[in-house]
């Protein structure tokens, strides 16, 4: 594999802490670091160790207190709410643990839907979605609903989803977390496969050392703090 | 090597525009097929506005009929009673004096006669009448001219209403026997002729007969309630000299022992329903608060709704999805199941009336719902669905996304 290095993630002296009631609870504290492009990054760490917090951030669905981040040259953390959700349309892809599916809507219809906010005409977003569906070998079950797939299949859909904009980043967060350990497999082979074929930069919460083993890097949070391994 | 996913896509994402067209196309395809997500709480949903469309409906009918009578009533006929109270009867040698005023057309006189058939549950509005003047003033009872005839010359003849025939099954030439509670005693009637109205408003549930049968009868029996009516029906030449020939006809029998009273027919049948307006009100107020309830009961639907769904919206979100583009969705839905309810409610207004009026046409001889009461039955609806979409459009809009994928899981 060609490992590049230039980073595309950079995090300076980021902070976030959240209140409950009257009391301020620290999750992230001074946190600093880079990930490079093409890299498949690891977040570990206990619960409550600010492991999500930090992924929710670097996606630009949630709000520093303090500190830059800054992705592909675009510093989010100056960005207002229209310009960061136009961003994350472009630049982020999802992928969760309950794979988020709308479930009154298609395989097909599920991935189309990051397509709808662009300027492609239907045609051509039935192409894009239909090669997608082809990437994570689903093209035969684009009709089907959310409730007659397989879980692992499922989250293959949210995959397709992720890419469909061909954004350089995805985040996911504990992505194997509801699957058994046949379709866990699938979906890191699937995501490997991302980063190495079609170089994507992977950010990845997770619990399970199995699939953190598949990441170039692993970076453990803990009370609010990185470390590396 | 790497490639881009670009390299197996048809063609290179440009830069992103928003796709209105599209959006709005996902919006009402995502609120069609939500509507019936959960099949039994939007039916019941559906259904409970229906319901109270439905009832706000009968009852806006019901208030309305109630007054319509006074709407229906003549611009050219005035009533003259006794000052004191309808139940004081006026000399019958006042008529002559009353046709004398300038601008009287003619004028005729009538008792309530209050009598009922076989059964006091039999009961329906029966006046004895002088035929020829009473029906000259009332040219919307129609009447075919050899059954007018006959009647005219029968001094035991009646006639009534095409409804209140219908209703006991009369035809023309049976006896009908009425049972007094005025005049105590059975009277007996043959049936002459059978009217009808001239518009769907007219009353085709009264029983006409002649004053002059009264009359004698009660010479024979109680000579002091002879040459007694319950009122005068005055016609005018034009609706304008009302007010001066109620005048001068109360002027003329003022400081008399039976002074009188002359109000246009319209006051006079208010007088009645106003007696009774409290009622209506009551009426109309539960009209009203039915359609409250319901608006409660459909945000609390919407609400729960929403909060099921936060996750999704949060993943919309995500996507790149706005908050103007989740309140369509929530707000679209919240309007579009009280329309469905709405449209229902209209649908099933029309076999109501109709039930109401053939089978309960003894207290509802016309039960007609307008169109305005169509339009404000689904104008009702859709408060509904904006009331109730409000709080849950809002609070679905609004959603910080990390907090509503909190929710998932």
């Amino acid at each position: 594999m060609e490992q590049a290095t230039e980073p595309i993630v950079r995090i300076r002296n980021l902070s976030k802490s959240y209140r409950r009631g009257t009391q301020i609870i620290p999750v992230l504290s001074g946190i600093s670091f880079d990930i490079a492009r093409g890299e498949f990054v690891a977040l570990m760490g206990p619960s409550g160790s600010g492991k999500s917090t930090l992924l929710n951030l670097i996606a630009g669905i949630d709000s520093a207190d303090e500190g830059e981040i800054e992705i592909g040259g675009v510093e989010i953390t100056r960005l207002g709410e229209s310009d960061l959700a136009r961003w994350r349309a472009v630049s982020v892809g999802f992928i969760f643990q309950f794979y988020n599916l709308i479930p009154v809507l298609t395989a097909f219809e599920n991935v189309e839907l990051p397509l709808l906010l662009t300027h492609l005409n239907r045609r051509e977003r039935r192409e894009h979605v239909e090669a997608v569906l082809n990437v994570v070998g689903l093209a035969d079950r684009m009709d089907h609903y959310p409730s007659q797939l397989s879980g692992g299949q499922q989250q293959r859909v949210a995959i397709a989803r992720a890419i469909v904009t061909d954004p350089e980043i995805l985040v996911a967060d504990e992505p194997t977390g509801d699957l058994d350990r046949a379709s866990a497999e699938e979906i890191l082979q699937l995501m490997d496969r991302l980063v190495h074929e079609f170089g994507k930069t992977v950010i990845m919460v997770t619990h399970d050392p199995r699939a953190a083993e598949k990441a170039h890097l692993v970076r453990h949070l803990e009370k609010g703090e990185l470390s590396v391994t | 090597m790497t490639v881009s996913v670009s390299s197996v896509l048809p063609g290179v994402l440009c830069g992103k525009a928003f796709g209105f067209r599209e959006v709005l196309m996902f919006i009402l395809k995502y609120i069609l097929r939500n509507l019936f997500r959960h099949r039994l709480r939007s039916v019941l949903t559906i259904v409970g506005v229906a319901v109270a469309v439905l009832a706000y409906g009968l009852l806006t009918t019901l208030v309305g009929l109630w007054y319509s009578g006074a709407e229906h009533a003549s611009d050219t006929r005035l009533i003259t009673r006794n000052a004191i109270s309808l139940v004081f009867p006026l000399p019958i040698s006042y008529l002559e004096r009353i046709r004398g005023v300038p601008g009287v057309t003619t004028a005729s006189y009538g008792n309530w006669f209050g009598a009922y058939y076989k059964e006091q549950k039999n009961f329906f509005a029966n006046y004895a009448i002088e035929p020829r003047s009473y029906l000259e003033l009332y040219p919307e009872f129609i009447l075919p001219p050899k059954e007018k005839n006959d009647f005219l010359l029968d001094r035991k003849g009646c006639i009534v209403g095409e409804r209140l025939a219908r209703t006991y099954g009369w035809k023309v030439g049976d006896l009908i026997t009425l049972k007094g509670t005025i005049y105590p005693g059975d009277w007996e009637f043959v049936l002459r002729g059978i009217y009808h109205g001239k518009e769907k408003a007219t009353e085709e549930r009264i029983f006409l007969f002649h004053w002059n049968y009264l009359n004698e009868t009660m010479r024979r029996s109680v000579p002091r309630r002879a040459d007694q009516v319950g009122y005068f029906v005055v016609g005018v030449k034009s609706p304008g000299l009302a007010p001066d020939v109620a005048l001068a006809v109360d002027s003329m029998f003022k400081n008399s022992l039976a002074e009188t009273l002359t109000e246009t027919e319209k006051a006079f049948h208010m007088s009645f329903v106003s007696m009774t307006e409290a009622i209506m009100v009551a009426i109309q107020i539960v009209s009203y608060m039915v359609i409250a309830i319901i608006m409660v009961v459909a945000a609390n639907t919407m609400a729960m709704t929403a909060r099921e769904r936060i996750g999704e919206y949060a993943t919309l979100k995500t996507l790149g999805f706005k908050g103007g583009h989740l309140a369509g969705l929530i707000f679209g839905e919240s309007v579009a199941i009280s329309l469905l309810g709405g449209i229902l409610g209209v649908a099933l207004t029309f076999p109501a009336a109709h039930w109401i009026e053939t089978e309960l046409a003894q207290y509802f001889p016309y039960f007609t719902v307008s169109p305005k009461t169509l339009l404000f039955e689904l104008l009702a609806a859709l408060t509904v669905g904006v009331v109730s979409g409000i709080f849950p459009t809002w609070r679905g809009a609004t959603i910080r996304i990390a907090d509503g994928l909190k929710r998932i899981g």
